[in-house]
C-alpha cells in the first residue's frame, strides 16, 4: 500500500474542450456580455451619474470692461467679486445639472446691449469653459465682445464627482419625505394584502365551499392589468365626481389612500399565488395530532397552520413590499400631491430634466427593493423539506358555518376586483360621466387622443410578442447553459448573479440606467435608442429573474447524466437539448412566454423613459391619456390590455394543452 | 481469466490518478491495469472514491493528476464525447420523452447507419436484453429491471470497447437485482466487453466480477478474484468490509505463530516481529466445531491442530435458516466473544445447545493476522 498524502508536484492534467464544450461557454459568454451591456453596464452609468455634480464656478471666469472709447483700463473682475458686492446669487444657485448655463449680464445692474462699451471674457484655467451664443469657449485666451454678444455670454458649470447630489437630495425636504411616503405606503398595503390573500387562499385551501375555481381565476385577473387601472377605476369610484365617493366621508382619493387600495388590487394576485402554494403544502397527519391532542382549533392555527405558511407569509409581504415601493403607474395615476420615490424619478427626468437627481432617486429607491429582494431569497432558500414523503395531504372536511362565512369573505374580495374591471369597463362605454350616460363607443377612438392612438395597442402586441419569443429563447438556453455545462465554475456563479440582479432593480431605475447607457452618444449601440428593440431589451432584462428561476426549476429535474449519456453516445448536446430538454421542459417554456408576454403588455415603469413616437404603447397611452384628462378613453386602453392578456391567456391554455399531449405523452403511464 | 489476455498489454491502464477536490483528496495515486475482456468491480464503502474513478476513466470528471490509456492510446485529457465507452447510471438517464426504440436508437443516429440498419440493430438489442415488445412504449411505463435493460442495450447499441457501469443495480429491489446481476454477467461474457462496475454491494462484486478492486479513503486496499479477496484479504479492513470476520486482538509471535489471549496458536505466515500487537482474525464459517472433547469418539472428530483448540460456552444461538449463528464465550478471549456458523448438520450432531461447553477448532491455514492500524 502506497501511503500517499500528498499531491505529487507537476503539471495538473487540463481537460481538452469538446466541440459541445466550446459552444456551450462561447453560449454562455454571448449571453453574459448580453447581461452586462443590457443590465450591468447600464446601472453602473446611472450609478456614476448620481455621483457626478454641477457647479457654477463663478472664480473661473474673468471680465473686464472698457470704456465708452473701447479702450480696457478698468480693473479686471471676477464674477465671484462681483457676486460678493451686489449678492445677486445666494450659494445654492449655483448648483446646476449637465446642461445649466448661466448669463453674465446679471452681475452687470448698469448693463444695456446698446451700449458702446466693450467686454472681454476668458476662462481662468484650462478646464474652465463657456458659451457665446452656441459657440464653446475654451482656454484663457482673452475674448473680445461687444455689449450686444456680451448679452449672450453663459457660463457653463464645472463637473465633479463626490456626494454633492446625495447632499442636496438629502437636504431637500420635498424630495426625501417622499422616503417616508414610499416606505408608509409599502408597509401598510403590504399588511393589507398579505391578510386579504392569506385567508382568500386560506378559504380556497382549507374549507369546502364552493366556486373555488372561479375565485382562483378572479384572483389571478389583476395579474393582467396594468398597475395604474385600478387608479383609474378609483378616480371613478371616489374622484371628484365619484360614484360613491361619499363612503370616503371628505377624504380625498388622491393620496395614500388611493394608492394603497389600489397597490392591494395590483398585488394581491402575486401574494395570493405564493401564500396558496404554502397552504397548500401541508401534513395532515400534524392536524390529527393536535385533535387527538384535544387542542382547539384556535390554537391549531396558531400552532399548526401559521408556522406551516410562514415562509410562504414572509416571503409575499417581501414581494409585495418590493412591487408596492416600486410601483410607478398607480401613484401616477392617483398619488395626487403625495410624493413617492418612483414618480420623484420620472418627475426629475421628465419633469426637471435633472438627470442626476433622478439617478439619485434611483438610488435611494434600489435601497429598499435589495433589501427586500435579498431577505425573500433568504427565506425561500431556508424553505426546505417541510413536506416529507411520507406527509400525508390535509383533506378540508365539511363545516357549513365556516365554508358559508369563507363562501361570504371570498365574494366581496371578488366583488372588489371585478369591480375595479367593470367600473373601467362601464366608463369606457359611456358617452361622459357624469352627466351623459348613454352608450357609446367614441372612447375607442384613440387616434383622436394622445398617447399614440390604436398605433400604441399595436405596438404592445409586437413587444409582447417579441419579448416572449426572444425573451423565452434568451432565458432559458442560458439557463441550460448554466445548469447543464461541464466545468468553467466561476463563470457560471457569476453568471447566476447577473442572472438574480434584474428583480432587485425597479423597473424605473433600469429604464432611466438604459438612458444614461445607451442615449450616450459614445456607445456604439447608440443606435438602438428611441427603436422597438429597446423596449424589447430593456423587458426581456427586467423580466429576467423570474423566468430564469422557472426555467431553472424545469431543468433541475432533469437527470444530471442526460448530458454524460449523450456525449458517451457521441452524440452532440445540442441534439440533445433540441431532442429531450427543450420538449421534457415545454410546460416551463410555455409559462415563461406567457409571463413575459403579459408583463410586456402592462410595463409601464422601465419603458416610460425609452419610447419613442414610433414606439408609443398601449400601457403609456393609459397614462398619457390619464395624465391629459382623457380618462374615459386611458380606462378603455387599460381594458384593452385586459382583453388582449386574457386572451393570450386562453391561447397559452390551449396550446399548453395541445403540446402537453404531443411532447407529454410519457407522463401518463 | 486474470492475467491471460492479449500479448501482455492491458485494455486499460490507469497510471498514478489523482484527484483533489479543494483540499480533499478523493484518489491518492490510483495504479490499475484492466485487461481486455476482464469484468472488474470497484468496491468500497461510500465515500472511498470508487465512482470518482470510473467518472475519471469516462472523463466526466477529470482527474487531477495522472495518466489513462486505453486501448495503447492516451485519453487523459479528452473529454468524454472522443473517448470509447458505454455507461449505465444508477438513474438509468432514460430520456423520458422518447419511446424505447428511440432511446435506443439514440446513438446510432448519424453515425452511417441507414434507417432500416438503425431499426435492425434496436431490433436485435432488444432481443439481447429479453424484452422484444416494449419498443414503442415509454420509460415511465417500465419497471425498474426493464428500464435498466434498456438502459443497458442503449449503452452496448454503438459496440464500444469499454462498458462502464455506475451503482447500476442499487436502485433496484432485492429479487429484481439479483436476477439481473446474472443477465449482466451473462450479456458480458456474450459480448466480450470489457465492463467496469462501481459498486457498494459485496455480493454483487463477488458474484459478477472476473476481479475485485477494493478501495477505501481514495487508495486501493486490495486486487484480486474474489475467491482471492474473499479468502486471502490483504488488509483488515478488506477482511471486515467483504464478508463476516471475527476480530480479536493478538500479540505476534514468530511467523505463523499468534498469541491470543494467554495461549499461542498456529497461523498463517506472517511478517510482523515478536511481541508487535495485531488482530488476529478469523470467518465465522471457518471455525469447526468439535463437541466436548471428552466424549468424541476418535476416528471421525481428529483434532488437526491441537494448539489452535480450545473449549468454549455456547452463550447465544440464532437460527439464519440455512444455518446456525452461535456466539462462544471463551476466558481466552475475555469479554470479547467469538462468532461461529456451524451447520444446521453439525449443531445436530453435536447436539449444541444454548449454555453447552464444546472444543472449537481454529485451523492455522484459516487463522490470519493483520496489522491494527489498518482498522477502519
Amino acid at each position: 500500500m502506497t501511503d500517499a498524502t500528498a499531491l505529487p508536484d507537476g503539471p495538473v492534467i487540463k481537460g481538452r474542450l469538446s466541440r459541445d464544450d466550446v459552444i456551450m461557454r462561447l453560449g454562455m459568454v454571448v449571453i453574459a456580455i448580453y447581461l452586462v451591456a443590457t443590465m450591468v453596464l447600464p446601472l453602473w452609468a446611472m450609478l456614476s451619474k448620481s455621483f457626478s455634480t454641477f457647479k457654477f464656478d463663478l472664480s473661473g471666469y474673468e471680465i473686464q470692461v472698457s470704456d465708452e472709447a473701447g479702450s480696457f483700463e478698468g480693473t479686471i473682475l471676477t464674477p465671484a467679486e462681483l457676486n460678493a458686492e451686489l449678492g445677486v446669487l445666494e450659494l445654492g444657485d449655483l448648483d446646476a445639472g449637465s446642461d445649466s448655463r448661466m448669463g453674465l449680464t446679471q452681475f452687470f445692474p448698469d448693463f444695456s446691449f446698446r451700449s458702446p462699451v466693450m467686454y472681454r471674457v476668458r476662462n481662468t484655467t484650462d478646464a474652465g469653459r463657456f458659451l457665446v451664443g452656441s459657440e464653446l469657449k475654451t482656454g484663457t485666451e482673452w475674448i473680445e465682445l461687444d455689449s450686444n454678444t456680451f448679452r449672450r455670454v453663459q457660463m457653463r458649470p464645472v463637473k465633479s464627482t463626490g456626494l454633492g447630489n446625495f447632499v442636496s437630495y438629502f437636504s431637500t425636504p420635498a424630495l426625501f419625505n417622499s422616503i417616508k411616503n414610499s416606505l408608509m405606503i409599502a408597509v401598510i398595503s403590504t399588511v393589507i394584502t398579505v391578510t386579504l390573500a392569506f385567508w382568500f387562499a386560506y378559504a380556497l385551501n382549507r374549507s369546502c365551499m364552493r366556486f373555488k375555481g372561479a375565485f382562483r381565476l378572479v384572483a389571478m385577473a389583476p395579474i393582467l392589468v396594468p398597475s395604474l387601472l385600478p387608479g383609474i377605476a378609483l378616480v371613478y369610484l371616489f374622484g371628484n365626481q365619484g360614484m360613491i365617493k361619499e363612503l370616503l366621508f371628505g377624504a380625498s382619493i388622491y393620496g395614500p389612500i388611493g394608492i394603497v387600495i389600489g397597490s392591494v388590487f395590483f398585488t394581491f394576485p402575486h401574494a395570493f399565488i405564493i401564500i396558496s402554494t404554502a397552504l397548500a403544502i401541508s401534513d395532515a397527519r400534524l392536524y390529527e395530532a393536535a385533535v387527538s391532542l384535544r387542542s382547539t382549533p384556535w390554537r391549531t392555527f396558531w400552532t399548526v397552520t401559521i408556522p406551516g405558511a410562514r415562509y410562504g407569509l414572509i416571503s409575499a409581504a417581501f414581494v409585495v413590499f418590493n412591487l408596492v415601493i416600486t410601483d410607478f403607474g398607480l401613484p401616477k395615476v392617483i398619488g395626487g400631491q403625495f410624493n413617492v420615490l418612483a414618480v420623484d424619478i420620472y418627475k426629475q427626468v421628465i419633469g426637471q430634466q435633472n438627470f442626476e437627481m433622478g439617478a439619485v432617486v434611483s438610488v435611494v429607491l434600489v435601497v429598499p427593493a435589495i433589501l427586500a429582494f435579498a431577505i425573500d431569497r433568504l427565506v425561500q432558500s431556508k424553505q426546505v423539506a417541510l413536506l416529507s414523503a411520507r406527509s400525508v395531504p390535509y383533506q378540508p372536511t365539511t363545516n357549513r358555518k365556516a365554508d358559508n362565512i369563507f363562501l361570504g369573505y371570498c365574494v366581496l374580495v371578488a366583488v372588489f376586483i371585478v369591480g375595479m374591471l367593470a367600473v373601467c369597463q362601464f366608463a369606457a362605454l359611456i358617452k361622459f360621466w357624469p352627466y351623459d350616460l348613454s352608450f357609446s363607443l367614441k372612447n375607442y377612438e384613440f387616434d383622436r387622443m394622445d398617447g399614440g392612438g390604436w398605433g400604441s395597442y399595436f405596438n404592445s402586441i409586437k413587444l409582447a410578442l417579441l419579448t416572449a419569443v426572444i425573451g423565452t429563447c434568451v432565458i432559458f438556453f442560458g439557463a441550460y447553459l448554466v445548469e447543464k455545462s461541464n466545468g468553467f465554475k466561476t463563470g457560471r456563479a457569476i453568471f447566476q448573479m447577473f442572472a438574480m440582479l434584474p428583480m432587485a432593480i425597479p423597473g424605473m431605475v433600469l429604464g432611466l440606467a438604459y438612458i444614461f447607457f445607451f442615449n450616450n452618444p459614445a456607445n456604439p449601440l447608440n443606435f438602438i435608442y428611441g427603436t422597438m428593440a429597446i423596449l424589447v431589451i430593456c423587458t426581456v432584462t427586467h423580466f429576467y429573474t423570474v423566468s430564469h428561476l422557472t426555467a431553472v426549476t424545469a431543468l433541475k429535474q432533469m437527470d444530471r447524466e442526460f448530458e454524460s449519456v449523450s456525449a458517451s453516445l457521441k452524440q452532440p448536446t445540442m441534439k440533445l437539448f433540441s431532442r429531450v430538454t427543450v420538449p421534457v421542459c415545454m410546460p416551463a417554456i410555455l409559462d415563461i412566454s406567457i409571463y413575459l408576454f403579459v408583463n410586456a403588455m402592462t410595463t409601464v415603469s422601465a419603458v416610460v423613459f425609452l419610447y419613442s413616437p414610433k414606439t408609443t404603447l398601449a400601457s403609456i397611452a393609459v397614462l398619457n391619456m390619464d395624465d391629459a384628462g382623457d380618462i374615459a378613453p386611458a380606462a378603455a386602453m387599460g381594458m384593452m390590455i385586459f382583453y388582449t392578456n386574457a386572451a393570450a391567456r386562453i391561447i397559452h391554455l390551449i396550446l399548453s394543452k395541445g403540446v402537453l399531449t404531443r411532447t407529454q405523452a410519457w407522463r401518463t403511464r | 481469466m486474470t492475467e491471460t489476455t492479449a500479448n501482455g498489454q492491458p485494455y486499460l491502464r490507469i497510471e498514478g490518478l489523482w484527484k483533489a477536490f479543494g483540499d480533499f483528496l478523493a484518489l491518492k495515486d490510483i495504479s490499475l491495469d484492466i485487461h481486455d475482456g476482464e469484468f472488474v468491480c470497484f468496491l468500497g464503502p461510500s465515500g472511498c472514491g470508487k465512482t470518482t474513478l470510473l467518472r475519471a476513466i469516462a472523463g466526466l470528471d477529470l482527474q487531477t493528476k495522472g495518466q489513462v490509456t486505453q486501448a495503447k492510446k492516451d485519453i487523459s485529457d479528452l473529454p468524454p464525447s472522443a473517448r470509447d465507452f458505454g455507461i449505465v447510471f444508477q438513474s438509468y438517464a432514460l430520456f423520458p420523452n422518447l419511446t424505447i426504440k428511440k432511446n435506443i436508437a439514440f446513438g446510432l443516429e448519424n453515425t452511417g447507419r441507414s434507417k432500416p440498419e438503425v431499426e435492425a440493430r434496436v431490433t436485435e438489442l432488444l432481443d439481447l436484453v429479453g424484452l422484444p415488445d416494449q419498443g414503442a412504449k415509454y420509460p415511465a411505463q417500465l419497471s425498474g429491471g426493464q428500464q435498466q435493460r434498456i438502459a443497458l442495450a442503449r449503452a452496448i447499441a454503438t459496440n464500444p470497447g469499454l462498458l462502464l457501469l455506475d451503482e447500476p443495480l442499487s436502485a433496484l429491489d432485492a429479487k429484481v437485482r439479483v436476477h439481473l446481476r446474472h443477465e449482466i454477467k451473462e450479456l458480458q461474457r456474450k459480448l466480450g466487453v470489457t465492463t467496469v462496475m462501481v459498486t457498494h454491494d459485496q455480493e454483487e462484486a463477488l458474484s459478477m466480477a472476473d476481479r475485485i478492486v477494493v478501495m477505501n479513503h481514495g487508495v486501493i486496499e486490495q486486487v484480486g478474484s474474489p475467491t482471492d479477496v474473499y479468502r486471502e484479504p490483504a488488509t483488515l479492513f478488506v477482511a471486515d468490509f467483504i464478508g463476516e470476520m471475527n476480530q480479536i486482538p493478538a500479540t505476534a509471535g514468530a511467523s505463523g505463530r499468534v498469541t491470543v489471549g494467554t495461549s499461542e496458536m498456529i497461523c498463517k505466515p506472517h511478517d510482523f516481529g515478536n511481541n508487535a500487537p495485531v488482530i488476529a482474525a478469523i470467518r465465522p464459517e471457518d471455525v469447526i466445531p468439535h463437541g466436548d472433547g471428552a466424549r468424541s469418539p476418535g476416528g471421525e472428530d481428529v483434532i488437526a491442530t491441537p494448539e489452535n483448540a480450545f473449549e468454549v460456552t455456547v452463550d447465544e444461538m440464532e437460527f439464519l435458516g440455512s444455518f446456525w449463528r452461535c456466539r462462544l464465550a471463551s476466558e481466552r478471549f475475555g469479554e470479547e466473544e467469538l462468532i461461529a456458523d456451524f451447520s444446521i448438520n453439525a449443531v445436530r450432531r453435536l447436539e449444541l445447545a444454548t449454555n453447552k461447553t464444546m472444543i472449537i477448532e481454529l485451523p492455522e491455514d484459516r487463522l490470519m493476522v493483520f496489522a491494527p492500524e489498518d482498522a477502519r
